[in-house]
């Protein structure tokens, strides 16, 4: 038989039991597009998170104070330093060759004050560096100004969340703020995309490092941010800035180095499992949508008894036979899958346009395993009920006795 | 054309071995016109499915011009179906999903045929056996008569050098059945072979050749017509 005729054969077959027909498709459709919309929205939110993170740069280097082992697991995201990364450390360290820029970090909740308001808000001392590493967009204003780390200037660069909420409607540019006894003139606002590393900086407030210092009474960073000098081998920038920090700690090695790529690999992974995870779930519907094809399968097989004789003795074989059954339970198969990949790929963008935030992603991987496993159950469950067709006895299937 | 030697063919009907075809021994000339009568559960069907191969002997052996037919796989005897023989059925076997010309057209369908080769063929026989007016008709839509017509036109579309009529008037009043049997009859004229079951007995005697079974045996044979060779002369009585 001609393909073509294989297919319009079926075609009429499929139209005649309209019901029938749209309840495999539907369930087909819903397999696919489940498989589709939850591996979308998992692999979406893992770009969005690496994204995220990403924003680094993969010649950053992060030190934190305290020795921690970073192979294996989750780098450590808390120190506890046995001694302090002090200020003069950072100066010493921009000093090196293969390091091009240093941004120290202290991190801490102060209660800030506007006129009558007042709230505590995460507040982030650092200095102009930390922008460019950082790729942080000041809407309004300017970024903290390039001056020597050790210069407390009373100068503030404010979130966007933040700015409402002391603010409200009022001008921040050039007004006062205090944050604890100090007073501090908001010289920049940041855009909305504040969120780094898990610090969300349009609630947050930044401040020169000195400043920070004084106010959360501190000598220790909380973070310093190095990035490698171009054309420098991270190994050796590495090893640079470990010795350094040996020697200027007493010889002992008390500091961790994360780079991104470990940082990120954690995540990566994490995130792979999960989408992998609720994918596997969804193609469960998938075998469901399966078994109710080879059940029209069977159904349609002992309803065309007659008509299998018939074909017998009009000159089909037995493979003819079965090859009718299963591009039949295929014919479904496809139709239903490729309605279920548009209706999947159409709430993913319709998710995206909603929360634009969300990547839209469209994994092809994740489209061929739909569409394969699909396939692939409508071949497996028909095979049976196909078969039980081409084996009927020519004579009794025409006398409508066969099973 | 035809050769059937020693075949036999038992059935187990409960716990009751019933023999269908008890050592028949026949020969069939190319274009006989053949009947074949006798109670219910002689072996006329089973004869008519054996000579159809739709269904196979326990032992003997068939020939289907020239050829041995039981050493053919179940491909090779739908191939051999698909080519040689047509099939007219009491119960008319329509498809009802497809229209008169989609039922005719069908074993040229199966047997691959291309669309454009596939016309003419379908169209010639639909002229022929003066079905143009009901051509797209579903069969539900057609009489009795009419229905027999379009599944006689589908037996013979392949020109097959044999047709098989089961019963083929059992379902009609006896205007269309008559149309229906000169139908066939003209059809035996122009050269084709043709074998018809029946239990009506006028129809029966119309053949230039009767065979009477029993008990799976034939118990008498007219004996070869048309044409008259002494080959086909061999009478099993």
């Amino acid at each position: 038989m001609r393909t073509a005729d294989l297919l319009q054969f079926n075609l009429r077959l499929l139209l005649r039991q309209r019901f029938r027909t749209l309840m495999s498709l539907l369930a087909m459709a819903v397999g696919v597009a489940a498989v589709l919309l939850l591996t979308g929205l998992g692999e979406g939110a893992r770009q969005f998170v690496l994204n995220e993170f990403s924003l680094l740069g993969s010649d950053v280097l992060i030190m934190l104070p305290g020795r921690k082992e970073t192979s294996g697991g989750i780098p450590p995201l808390t120190g506890e330093g046995t001694r302090d990364i002090t200020l003069e450390d950072a100066l010493a360290l921009e000093r090196l060759g293969s390091v091009q820029r240093v941004a120290p970090l202290i991190v801490g909740n102060a209660q800030t004050h506007v006129g009558g308001r007042s709230r505590e808000l995460l507040t982030v001392g650092t200095s102009a560096v930390f922008f460019r590493l950082r790729e942080l967009v000041v809407r309004q204003g300017q970024a903290l100004p390039v001056i020597p780390l050790q210069r407390a200037e009373p100068v503030a660069v404010i979130g966007s969340n933040t700015r409402r909420e002391l603010f409200g409607h009022q001008k921040a540019l050039g007004a006062w703020l205090r944050i604890g006894d100090r007073r501090f003139r908001v010289i920049g606002i940041l855009d909305d995309r504040g969120e780094s590393l898990g610090l969300d900086l349009s609630d947050g407030i930044l401040i020169p490092v000195a400043a920070a210092q004084q106010i959360f009474n501190t000598q220790g960073m909380f973070r310093v941010f190095l990035q490698i000098r171009p054309g420098s081998p991270m190994p050796q920038a590495r090893n640079d800035i470990q010795a350094l920090m040996q020697q200027r700690h007493g010889g002992e090695r008390d500091v961790t180095l994360i780079t991104q790529d470990a940082l990120l690999g954690a995540f990566d992974d994490i995130l792979q499992l999960l989408t992998l995870g609720v994918g596997a779930i969804a193609a469960i519907s998938l075998l469901v949508a399966g078994i109710l094809i080879m059940n029209i399968t069977l159904i349609s097989v002992s309803q065309r008894t007659r008509e299998i004789g018939l074909l017998k003795a009009l000159g089909a074989s037995a493979r003819t036979v079965r090859l009718l059954f299963i591009s039949e339970a295929l014919q479904l198969a496809l139709v239903g899958s490729v309605l279920g990949a548009v209706t999947g790929y159409g709430l993913l963008a319709l998710g995206h346009w909603f929360f634009p935030l969300l990547p839209f992603v469209v994994s092809i991987w994740a489209l061929g395993a739909a569409l394969g496993i699909a396939i692939a159950t409508a071949l497996v469950f028909a095979w049976l009920p196909a078969s039980r067709a081409a084996r009927m006895p020519p004579v009794l299937a025409l006398q409508g006795l066969a099973r | 054309m035809i050769r059937l030697v020693d075949l036999s063919k038992t059935y187990q009907l409960g716990d009751q071995p019933v023999k269908a075809l008890d050592q028949v021994d026949l020969a069939i000339e190319a274009g006989e016109y053949l009947s074949v009568m006798g109670p219910s559960g002689s072996g006329k069907s089973t004869l008519l499915n054996m000579i159809g191969l739709l269904d196979t002997p326990d032992s003997g052996r068939y020939f289907l011009a020239g050829r041995e037919m039981n050493a053919l796989n179940e491909e090779a005897r739908a191939a051999e179906r698909n080519r040689r023989i047509g099939f007219v059925f009491q119960a008319y076997h329509l498809l009802e999903r497809l229209s008169a010309r989609e039922n005719i057209e069908l074993p040229l369908v199966l047997a691959g045929m291309a669309p454009a080769e596939r016309r003419p063929m379908v169209d010639q026989i639909i002229k022929r056996l003066d079905l143009d007016s009901r051509a797209s008709h579903l069969p539900r839509q057609l009489s009795g008569g009419q229905r027999q017509r379009v599944a006689i036109a589908r037996a013979v579309i392949r020109k097959p050098a044999l047709l098989l009529a089961d019963e083929p008037t059992g379902n009609l009043d006896s205007h269309s059945g008559a149309e229906v049997i000169a139908l066939l009859e003209e059809l035996n004229n122009q050269g084709i072979t043709l074998l018809v079951v029946t239990h009506d007995p006028a129809i029966g005697q119309r053949a230039a050749r009767r065979l009477r079974m029993e008990d799976g045996r034939i118990i008498d044979d007219s004996g070869a017509t048309q044409p008259p060779s002494a080959d086909s002369r061999h009478a099993h009585r």
